[in-house]
């Protein structure tokens, strides 16, 4: 008896999500796209920056830096300057990102044996990006210094670090943005469409109806439950096939644990989107609510800079943040192949969330029914 | 008044009809506390969150050392990380120690000294170390290395000053330009500013909007002689000016509380926001024109304005890295070319040749949002 009314809850549900066709489209395409464009273009790599040279120097040492420098896969073109004050333009306009001064003397002190210097100034507008161009630079200056005559003489006594990188040797950066993907877009998506769910039916004045149909508060809570679920899994679904087989990141743990703790994080997720949607009267204030929460959620799971280096204040408030443990569960079992009892440490705050917060918007209802 | 046009009495009546609109538009701002919160408290958290939150700057990571065998060359080393300020060192004795550890991300690496380094150090047959880093999060892969190497290199220095063994080699000296301590609040703060106007700008007006079309309020006003270019131009103005506020609230608040030097001038500032507004509002007019459906406006303005803002302006990304197809697409998101502008009135000061380029470029994206928008709204009256 109760199941045939909380189906009926479900199928009405999915339909008010799905019946209009434009909503199944920004259901289904926009996430693909997102998670197509966005991997491709977040890459925190340096690539095809223009670079300037001001060569004061005519010997062979300097023409063999600059071509060294052309023949980096970082830089694409190599604009030479003058007089410092083209230097100061290019870089003030944004044409290059960094500049590099030979002085006069630069070949004569490597031929004499004596410490010879150069120059790079860099845009600090864009500090993260010209300190790792400032890092490949400095690879080119080394390679060149240990290739001078006093350099090969030194060469058996420089101490090298050898890298070895774990579970993504190559450091391929889709490897880990695809996972992050898959657990922001599902955010994004999940607690929009709950949001709305009440919020709608406030709106147009039929969740009324729904308090006087036979469905108990439990119920109505569980059919606004499970239908985002559906959705929800639904999209993870296809995030993970487009990441095994679109981007080929290798998925080394278990699919059984990468499931379970999507069903915690989708409940969590859920549970916030039905909380705020209690809470709002209208549409609007629903959706500007999941959004003042997702802002917050996006910069502080631990996607775009860890966690561990947020001022310590800061970082109490991530632990009721959902995302910050799918991330871990994602992330470990795509590439690590998380331990059971890992997975586990992190679905455990994801099931509390979302009993706090379903249990939190199952009061809010009832107090609207009295 | 004395000029003869505005006496004539169409004019005259397109003027307080015009008044009207924006009157009405402004209580809406004013009564609904949503606006409040997205122009006024979305602002204040994404400022805050960037300034405090998100840090691009090197700070210290967890790493576990291993010290194979322990002589006075190898301790020496190991002191060189445990005093570095981008190391928070574990000591141990084996790497399998920590390779739990790595796995679940205690540590961000492992150092390796082996047991065979101080002999190779002593008799200079190529010594090396070991670095094992966490490869799933290439960011801090890289940075461990980078650091790791920093250490290294300086600490074989000074042994080298030590002994006067030391080679001539090529010293580099570098410079960065307008941001020095390189802070990177210094350049997500100014960036901010954007994504905070492509919320007023995009989302609220699409939003606002996308209502008006839903409960038909827009046709009743479809029936009165408004025109639709008067009708847009009454929508936009109270956001336009909201959006302007918003940004003065961000500016303050990064100068003041967040010490983000502001070198350029006001005007420049004013001049860029209020060019960026124009493609800002005229996509938030245009998405609400075309779906007419909240959950859908806020979706699409998601998407097509907000998260590109985001990733696909060189606020976090660097452009240039991007495949060519991307960069393409990054041709026509406005904030592209306002926020290293903003960036460049925060941290260098005024260059007008670049801004007066970004400008002209926004107005004209923001002419073509502006004709479609006119052109749905004109075939609804029709």
């Amino acid at each position: 008896m109760w199941w045939t009314r909380l189906k009926a809850l479900i199928v009405k549900e999915l339909l008010a999500v799905l019946r209009d066709p434009r909503g199944r489209v920004i259901l289904i395409v926009p996430p693909i796209l997102q998670l197509l464009v966005f991997s491709y273009a977040a890459t925190l790599e340096v690539k095809n920056v223009d670079i300037m040279v001001l060569n004061r120097d005519s010997g062979a040492w300097s023409n063999e830096l600059i071509h060294r420098i052309d023949g980096a896969p970082t830089f694409r073109h190599i604009l030479r300057a003058q007089h410092p004050e083209a230097v100061r333009d290019a870089i003030d306009m944004q044409q290059v990102i960094a500049a590099v001064q030979i002085g006069p003397t630069f070949s004569r002190d490597i031929e004499a044996g004596q410490p010879a210097d150069i120059q790079i100034i860099l845009d600090g507008r864009r500090s993260n990006a010209s300190q790792i161009v400032a890092g490949y630079l400095n690879q080119i200056v080394m390679g060149l210094s240990a290739d001078t005559p006093g350099g090969r003489r030194m060469a058996p006594a420089v101490v090298s670090v050898v890298a070895r990188n774990w579970f993504n040797p190559n450091l391929i950066f889709q490897w880990f943005m695809v996972p992050n993907l898959v657990a922001s877009i599902a955010l994004l998506i999940g607690l929009i469409v709950t949001a709305l769910s009440i919020a709608r039916e406030r709106e147009l004045g039929t969740f009324d109806q729904l308090i006087v149909s036979p469905l108990r508060t439990h119920e109505i809570l569980l059919g606004k439950l499970i239908p985002p679920m559906m959705i929800g899994l639904f999209h993870i679904t296809i995030y993970i096939l487009a990441a095994v087989y679109i981007f080929h990141v290798p998925l080394r743990g278990s699919l059984l644990l990468l499931y379970g703790g999507a069903v915690f994080y989708l409940a969590a997720v859920v549970g916030l989107g039905l909380f705020i949607s209690a809470m709002s009267m209208t549409q609007q204030q629903a959706i500007l609510g999941a959004f003042l929460f997702m802002v917050p959620a996006m910069l502080l799971s631990g996607f775009a800079t860890p966690i561990e280096n947020m001022p310590s204040w800061l970082q109490p408030v991530t632990l009721v943040n959902p995302l910050r443990y799918f991330l871990i569960i994602v992330k470990g079992v795509f590439l690590r192949d998380l331990p059971l009892s890992e997975v586990m440490a992190n679905t455990l705050p994801l099931a509390l969330i979302a009993l706090c917060t379903l249990s939190a918007a199952a009061w809010l209802f009832r107090r609207r029914l009295e | 008044m004395s000029d003869p046009a505005f006496t004539r009495p169409e004019h005259r009546d397109r003027i307080r009809r015009f008044a009207a609109l924006v009157r009405k538009e402004t209580y809406q701002v004013i009564r609904d506390p949503s606006s409040i919160l997205i122009a006024i408290v979305l602002p204040l958290l994404l400022l805050f969150l960037f300034g405090y939150g998100v840090s691009l700057d090197a700070t210290r990571t967890r790493i576990g050392l291993v010290v194979e065998s322990a002589t006075s060359v190898t301790q020496d080393l190991a002191a060189s990380f445990q005093a570095s300020r981008y190391f928070e060192v574990v000591n141990g004795r084996d790497r399998r120690e920590f390779e739990e550890d790595l796995l679940v991300g205690r540590v961000r690496g492992i150092l390796v000294i082996p047991a065979t380094f101080a002999a190779d150090f002593a008799a200079a047959r190529a010594p090396k170390i070991q670095v094992i880093v966490d490869g799933s999060d290439p960011n801090t892969a890289s940075f461990v290395q980078n650091y790791a190497q920093g250490v290294v290199a300086t600490w074989a220095a000074l042994r080298a000053a030590e002994t006067s063994a030391r080679a001539p080699t090529i010293a580099v000296e570098q410079r960065f330009w307008f941001n020095p301590e390189l802070t990177s609040r210094n350049f997500l703060v100014p960036g901010s500013i954007a994504i905070v106007m492509t919320l007023v700008g995009t989302l609220l007006t699409s939003l606002v909007v996308a209502r008006e079309w839903e409960r038909g309020t827009m046709e009743a006003i479809m029936a009165t002689p408004v025109t639709a270019g008067e009708l847009l131009a009454g929508k936009i103005l109270p956001y336009f000016i909201l959006g302007l506020a918003s940004m003065s609230l961000c500016v303050l608040l990064a100068v003041v509380l967040f010490g983000v030097p502001f070198r350029g001038s006001i005007l420049a500032l004013y001049a860029l926001s209020a060019a960026f507004l124009v493609p800002a509002l005229g996509q938030g007019l245009l998405i609400s024109a075309a779906t007419k459906n909240q959950f859908l406006a806020s979706q699409l303005a998601l998407i097509s304005a907000f998260l590109p803002a985001f990733l696909l302006s060189g606020f976090l990304f660097e452009i240039n890295s991007m495949p060519t197809v991307i960069q393409w697409v990054t041709v026509i998101v406005p904030a592209r070319y306002l926020i290293p502008s903003l960036q460049t009135v925060f941290l260098a000061g005024d260059v007008w040749p670049m801004f007066g380029e970004a400008i002209a470029v926004m107005l004209l994206i923001g002419a073509i949002f502006f004709i479609v928008a006119w052109r749905n709204t004109r075939k609804r009256i029709a």
